[in-house]
C-alpha cells in the first residue's frame, strides 16, 4: 500500500521525510506539501513534522555518499519549487542510500536524469535573469527592477548580483512569489514584501530620479541601432528571448 | 547632459560599430575588489536584436571619421555619411550608467581612424584607463587594436582590457589588398604577435607572483568578412587555423558581407547576405574548437566548400561511413564526439552514464541526443537499429526530408493535402 508522506515543503521537512521513510522502512511512498486534511480513503497518510536533528541526520548521510556538487544539485532542484517533483527528489535520495557507490552520474537511472534536467532548467532561468534584470534608479539611490521567472530562482541569484553590485543599493522583486532580495551596501538579504496598488508601477515612475528616463532612453535607441534589418530573423529573436520575459525588458516595452 | 546630442551621437556610431559581430563577454576572471563596480567573468547575453544576435557590450565607435577608404566598410571615407565622435567622458559615463542598470556586461569600443593609428589607440586606452582607474570599473572591456599602433600602447592597452583584437578583414592577402588598399596585412599581424607574446609573458608572470597585473585576460580574437571577396571556405577555415595556432586566438569571427555600398569591387547592393554559409561556417569552427576535427578534415581539395544543405558534421560522417556504427556503450569519448546528432554535453553524459549499466536508445534520448540524426551512426543496448546497408548519400537525403531547417537551401517538395 502507498503511504502519502505530507510535508511542509521546506528541505528540513523532505530530510525528515526521508528519515521517516527509512524508519518506518516504507517501500511505496508519495511525497506531497501542504497541511493534512482527511480526504484520502484508501491510502495511509502521513504527516511529516519537520525535525532539524533528524534532518541533519540524514543529510550528514547524503555528505557522505554524494559529492558536494551532487548534493548542491539536490538542494537546487528543491528550491525549483516545481509542482509534483517530490517524488523525483525521493526517488534520487533513495538511490543514492541503496546503492553502494557514488551514483550521481548515473543518467541512465530515471531519477538522476530528471534532477539533473531540473538542474539544468534552474541554471538557465537563473542565467537569463542575471540578464534580464533592467535596474531602475529610484530617488533614494536604489537600484529596483521587478522579474517573474517561471522557477523560484532568486535564491540562486544573491551571489552574482552581490559581487558584481557592490557599490550601490539594490533590490530584486520576484513578483510572483512576492518577496525580494534587497542588498544595503553590506549585506544582501530576503524580504517578503507585499506591494500593494498604492506602490505598483505608477508610483515607480513618480520615484525615479532625473536621468533614468535619459537612460532608458539612451538604451532603446541602442537597442534600435544595433539591429541589422537585412538580417531579420524573429524566430530567433523570440527564442532568445521569449515573450513572456518582454513586459520587464526596458527595451523591449 | 545634453540628452539630444547624446542620443544623435550614439545612433550614429552604434549604428556603424555594428557590423562587428564579436559579441563576447566571456573568458575573462576579473573580480570586483574594494567594493567597486562590476566584475567579468563567464559573459552574459544581456539582450537579442531582431535579427537574434546577442547584445553583451555597449557596442560603439569612439568616431566614424577615419582616413582610411576600405569598399565594404559604411564609415570610409568616400561615403557621404553624418560623421560623429564621442568625447571620453561621454563614453565613461555611458558605459557607467547602462552597467549599473545591468543593461550590459561591459563596453567594446572600436574607432575609425582620424589622423593616424596612434593617435587614435591613445585616445581608446584613455577610456579604458579612465574606467578603470577612476571609476573603480571591473566590467568586461573590450577594445579594438587599431593596426599600425605602437608596441608601447599596445602594451598599455592590455593592461586595462579584458580583450583586444585586431581584424583581419579578408580571409587572405590578396582578398584584403583588393578593398582595403590603406590597409596591410602586417600591419595587422605585428600588434597580434605582440599581444601573443604579452599573454604568454603575463601567464608565466601569474604562475611566479599571484599579485601580476592582468594582461588581456580574455585574450584576443579577430574577424573576417565573408562573401564580399571570392575565397572559398578552405582558404577561409585554413587562415582561421593558422591564427588559432599561432596567435592562440580566443575566437574567430565571421561577418557576413552586408551590401551597404555600391562599388564594382563588391557584390551588388540587392545580393543575399550569407547567412547560412556563415552558419556553417562557425558550426565548422566549433568542430575545430571543441570536437577535435582537423581543418583537413572538414575541406579539403576535392571539398573546397562546405556543403549547405547538411551541417559540416554530417558531411565528415557521410564520407566515412566506415567508421561507423559505433558502439556508444565502448567507443571512446572523441568517437561519439563525431556522431552527428550528440553534442559535447550529451556525449560527456553517456561517457559518465554507461559506467553504471549499458544505455539504450530511450536513455540516450533523454541525455539530449537527436535520435533522428544519431541512429543511422550507433549501436546500443537495443535489438533495433539501422541493419540496411546504406550509403552516406541515403543517409542524407533522409535526414533532409525530416528537418524543416529555414536552411535548406533546396526546400524538399511539400506534399499537399488536396
Amino acid at each position: 500500500m502507498t503511504t502519502t508522506l505530507l510535508y511542509d515543503g521546506t528541505f528540513e521537512g523532505l530530510l525528515t521525510a526521508i528519515f521517516e521513510i527509512y524508519e518506518r522502512k516504507l517501500i511505496y511512498v508519495k511525497l506531497q506539501q501542504g497541511e493534512w486534511h482527511n480526504t484520502a480513503l484508501f491510502n495511509e497518510v502521513l504527516p511529516v513534522i519537520t525535525d532539524s536533528t533528524r534532518a541533519n541526520r540524514v543529510l550528514k548521510a547524503l555528505h557522505q555518499k554524494l559529492s558536494s556538487d551532487g548534493l548542491q544539485r539536490l538542494y537546487i532542484a528543491h528550491t525549483a519549487d516545481i509542482k509534483n517533483e517530490d517524488d523525483i527528489l525521493v526517488g534520487y535520495i533513495r538511490h543514492v542510500f541503496d546503492t553502494s557507490q557514488n551514483i550521481e552520474e548515473d543518467y541512465g537511472n530515471k531519477y538522476m536524469m530528471r534532477v539533473s534536467e531540473i538542474v539544468r532548467m534552474m541554471r538557465r532561468e537563473k542565467h537569463r535573469m542575471e540578464a534580464f534584470v533592467r535596474f531602475q534608479k529610484l530617488q533614494d539611490g536604489t537600484f529596483y527592477a521587478a522579474i517573474e521567472p517561471d522557477f523560484n530562482v532568486l535564491p540562486l541569484l544573491r551571489r552574482h548580483f552581490k559581487s558584481r553590485y557592490a557599490d550601490q543599493k539594490w533590490m530584486i522583486y520576484d513578483t510572483k512569489r512576492n518577496y525580494a532580495l534587497y542588498y544595503d551596501l553590506h549585506d544582501a538579504e530576503f524580504v517578503s514584501i507585499d506591494f500593494t496598488d498604492n506602490t505598483k508601477a505608477g508610483n515607480t515612475i513618480a520615484a525615479y530620479t532625473e536621468d533614468e528616463e535619459v537612460y532608458q532612453h539612451l538604451w532603446k535607441n541602442y537597442f534600435k541601432s544595433v539591429n541589422i534589418a537585412s538580417r531579420k530573423n524573429t524566430k530567433l529573436h523570440v527564442r532568445h528571448i521569449p515573450k513572456r520575459y518582454w513586459k520587464h525588458l526596458t527595451e523591449k516595452i | 547632459m545634453n540628452a539630444e546630442r547624446i542620443t544623435e551621437k550614439l545612433n550614429i556610431l552604434a549604428d556603424a560599430a555594428k557590423y562587428d559581430v564579436s559579441c563576447a563577454s566571456s573568458g575573462s576572471k576579473r573580480k570586483n575588489e574594494n567594493k567597486g563596480l562590476g566584475n567579468a567573468s563567464n559573459g552574459i547575453c544581456h539582450s537579442y536584436t531582431e535579427d537574434g544576435r546577442c547584445v553583451s557590450l555597449l557596442k560603439i565607435l569612439l568616431t566614424n571619421h577615419c582616413i582610411f577608404d576600405c569598399a565594404y566598410c559604411v564609415s570610409r571615407k568616400s561615403n557621404d555619411i553624418k560623421r560623429a565622435a564621442f568625447t571620453v567622458q561621454e563614453v565613461v559615463d555611458l558605459t557607467i550608467n547602462f552597467y549599473r542598470r545591468n543593461y550590459i556586461e561591459g563596453l567594446f569600443l572600436s574607432s575609425g581612424i582620424f589622423k593616424n593609428a596612434d593617435y587614435t589607440m591613445e585616445r581608446l586606452v584613455q577610456i579604458a584607463k579612465k574606467l578603470r582607474t577612476e571609476h573603480n570599473f571591473n566590467g568586461y572591456i573590450h577594445l579594438k587594436s587599431i593596426p599600425g599602433a605602437s608596441d608601447e600602447l599596445m602594451h598599455e592597452a592590455g593592461l586595462y582590457a579584458d580583450r583586444l583584437s585586431v581584424n583581419l578583414e579578408m580571409p587572405t592577402e590578396e582578398g584584403l589588398k583588393l578593398l582595403a588598399p590603406d590597409k596591410n596585412r602586417q600591419d595587422m599581424i605585428q600588434p597580434m604577435d605582440f599581444l601573443k607574446r604579452g599573454i604568454i609573458q603575463n601567464t608565466e608572470e601569474k604562475k611566479l607572483f599571484k599579485k601580476a597585473p592582468m594582461f588581456a585576460p580574455a585574450g584576443q580574437s579577430t574577424q573576417v568578412i565573408i562573401g564580399a571577396t571570392p575565397e572559398n571556405d578552405q582558404q577561409i577555415l585554413g587562415a582561421a587555423n593558422y591564427f588559432y595556432k599561432n596567435f592562440n586566438l580566443r575566437r574567430v569571427y565571421y561577418s557576413g558581407y552586408v551590401p551597404v555600398l555600391a562599388d564594382n569591387r563588391l557584390p551588388a547592393l540587392n545580393t543575399a547576405v550569407p547567412m547560412v554559409r556563415e552558419n556553417r561556417l562557425y558550426q565548422a569552427d566549433w568542430l575545430m574548437r571543441f570536437y577535435g576535427f582537423k581543418v583537413n578534415e572538414i575541406v579539403s581539395n576535392t571539398q573546397q566548400h562546405l556543403d549547405l544543405d547538411i551541417d559540416p558534421k554530417l558531411g565528415w560522417a557521410i564520407r566515412n561511413m566506415q567508421v561507423f556504427p559505433v558502439d556508444i556503450n565502448k567507443a571512446d569519448l572523441l568517437m561519439i564526439l563525431r556522431v552527428p546528432g550528440i553534442g559535447v554535453q550529451s556525449a560527456q553524459k553517456i561517457v559518465s552514464a554507461r559506467k553504471f549499466g549499458k544505455l539504450n536508445w530511450e536513455q540516450i534520448k533523454k541525455m539530449g541526443v537527436t535520435i533522428n540524426r544519431a541512429r543511422y551512426f550507433i549501436t546500443c543496448n537495443s535489438n533495433s537499429f539501422e541493419r540496411r546497408d546504406l550509403t552516406g548519400n541515403n543517409i542524407k537525403q533522409f535526414i533532409l526530408a525530416e528537418s524543416h531547417s529555414k536552411y535548406l537551401k533546396n526546400k524538399p517538395d511539400q506534399l499537399s493535402l488536396f
